[in-house]
């Protein structure tokens, strides 16, 4: 039964990406040249392509249109069979610049760990330091990482530490909310226990209430690596330098919209990927009463 | 074999818990009960019963150390109670296990808890005995959420006597169970209790409870209004159990003195403990 059913979903998906590219391909099929076009003296010619526009047969619908799937796929194919090359600064292989945007996101989110979760777990035990923290909290949350962006470029002035900061500033609220509240809602009884064992602190906040806050303190983290892998892009395109934010934006000045497709694409499967990994973690530290 | 000896050191009749004037009060001018004083025996088993909200189970609390009383004292071993303690073992009424771990596990946080250096094999020894006193060996690598209510309360149960306490609190243990699991646990309950000669502090709402387990039965009656002014909750009565020790829920009814006592009980919930 439930197989069946996610053979009907599979094939459904690939039915919706068939009619998807149908409809693509369609959508920027060359329009063959019109017949009537007059022949151009190489002047005219020569105006034309200081206009920016090809004059050749053909090439006026190819030059400013969409690309088609077929040359999506080509593209994809050239960037995927050679992901490691390293021209330059302006021409990097797309597996370098992926890495480069996950190192970023991974040493940011890392340290947004370091200090949501310790920070979480005491502000979660003390409803004081709840309360004092609060307003703070509150405040800072809803604001936009990128409009840390001046402030982290003028203070410490490097732009690749400036993008693990500004992945930092946006990884850390999810997720020290989570841990407060899990925390704080570890149940009275299992708490109750561990005191009739006389159990110390430290074993307590490790065996006790780190396992019965763990699902929650992992939703927060989940829900702190999407908002990472949203900012990583636009961050890096402010940036610059390296980064799958900054080959978008590269691309972009380049006019290889192929490419950016292509980006586009390995940005949603990455997140797709990442945003797995974590829901298997939870899996994992998930307990059923 | 663990080197601690599975009994914990008895000496029948000598006083193990005294209970001095204790009072809890939320509202100062009307405290929930006053002046509560009884002593417990070594190797003594009393129950406690009474409606609810007459502060059973604070008084249970205060007694475990998780809760404190406004007023007066208890001490056990002529010590006073301050605060939690692995000498006081506790069966909560909601089980209280944790559910991350397997019944193993659960087990074995306690023995660790108490025997910190304790090697791997001894704590795990430790584990399985209590885990089979109670009849749970085939699920012992299980978790809660797949063990009946019942199961569960038995973990609960084996957790506190795996701990080997001077002595057992149990906060109305067998409240959330049905009647058929409840009656086996009760047997279960009395032959290890018998079999370690545990001093166990018990609360229940069951009369025929109290007195298939219990040596004395404590009456309490709430906190009332009346003509003279307010009166605190109290111990209205000690009853002694006149019945044979070795006694079992089949048999009990027939044993002479069951139908007076269970009479004397009743009535009192009936008619003194509450107010009208």
């Amino acid at each position: 039964m439930r197989r069946s059913l996610n053979l009907k979903a599979a094939l459904l998906s690939l039915l919706l990406l068939a009619v998807f590219l149908g409809i693509w391909q369609v959508a920027t099929m060359t329009t063959a040249p019109v017949a009537a076009q007059p022949t151009l003296t190489p002047e005219q010619i020569e105006y034309q392509k200081m206009l920016g526009k090809n004059p050749e047969p053909g090439g006026q619908a190819k030059a400013s249109g969409f690309p088609t799937p077929a040359e999506m796929g080509a593209t994809a194919w050239r960037q995927l069979s050679n992901p490691f090359y390293d021209n330059g600064p302006n021409d990097k292989g797309i597996a370098i610049q992926l890495a480069w945007s996950l190192g970023r996101v991974g040493l940011g989110f890392l340290l947004a760990c370091l200090v949501a979760v310790p920070l979480g777990f005491v502000i979660g035990m003390s409803p004081l330091l709840h309360k004092a923290f609060d307003p703070f909290i509150q405040v800072l949350k809803p604001i936009s990482p990128l409009a840390w962006m001046p402030l982290a470029l003028y203070t410490i002035k490097d732009s690749s530490t400036s993008g693990i900061f500004v992945i930092f500033i946006c990884s850390v609220w999810p997720m020290l909310l989570n841990t407060a509240f899990g925390v704080a809602s570890v149940k009275r009884e299992w708490l109750a226990v561990a005191s009739t064992l006389e159990v110390k602190p430290l074993r307590r906040a490790f065996r006790v209430i780190l396992p019965a806050a763990a699902p929650t303190i992992l939703t927060g983290m989940r829900i702190s690596m999407g908002i990472a892998w949203l900012v990583i892009v636009a961050a890096e395109m402010l940036v610059g330098g390296t980064g799958i934010g900054y080959f978008v934006w590269n691309e972009w000045n380049n006019l290889s919209l192929t490419n950016v497709i292509f980006a586009i694409l390995l940005i949603g499967v990455v997140g797709m990927l990442l945003d797995l990994a974590f829901a298997g973690l939870q899996r994992k530290v998930t307990y059923v009463e | 074999m663990p080197p601690t000896p599975p009994v914990p050191p008895t000496d029948p009749g000598a006083t193990l818990l005294r209970v001095e004037g204790l009072a809890k009060a939320y509202v100062p001018a009307k405290p929930v009960f006053a002046d509560v004083s009884f002593t417990m025996q070594r190797g003594e088993f009393v129950c406690i019963i009474g409606h609810s909200g007459c502060g059973k189970t604070t008084i249970l609390n205060v007694l475990a150390g998780l809760d404190t009383a406004t007023g007066g004292h208890a001490f056990m071993d002529g010590r006073e109670i301050v605060g939690p303690s692995l000498t006081r073992g506790v069966v909560f009424q909601s089980h209280a296990l944790m559910p991350w771990l397997t019944v193993r596990k659960n087990i074995a946080f306690a023995v660790e808890s108490r025997w910190p250096d304790w090697s791997r094999k001894q704590v795990d020894e430790q584990v399985v005995r209590f885990v089979e006193l109670v009849g749970l060996g085939a699920a012992i690598d299980k978790k809660p959420s797949q063990l009946s209510g019942g199961m569960k309360q038995r973990v609960g149960i084996a957790r506190a006597f795996a701990i080997q306490p001077r002595m057992l609190l149990l906060d109305e243990p067998f409240g959330a169970l049905d009647a058929l699991t409840r009656g086996t646990i009760q047997d279960e309950l009395m032959r290890i209790v018998r079999q370690t000669q545990q001093t166990v502090f018990m609360i229940t709402h069951d009369v025929d409870e109290a007195i298939l387990l219990a040596d004395r039965i404590l009456l309490m009656r709430n906190g009332s209004e009346t003509s003279s002014g307010y009166l605190p909750g109290n111990i209205a009565e000690s009853v002694a159990n006149p019945l044979p020790r070795e006694r079992t829920r089949a048999g009990l009814h027939h044993l002479d003195g069951y139908y007076a006592l269970r009479n004397h009980i009743v009535d009192f919930l009936v008619t003194r403990a509450k107010a009208t």
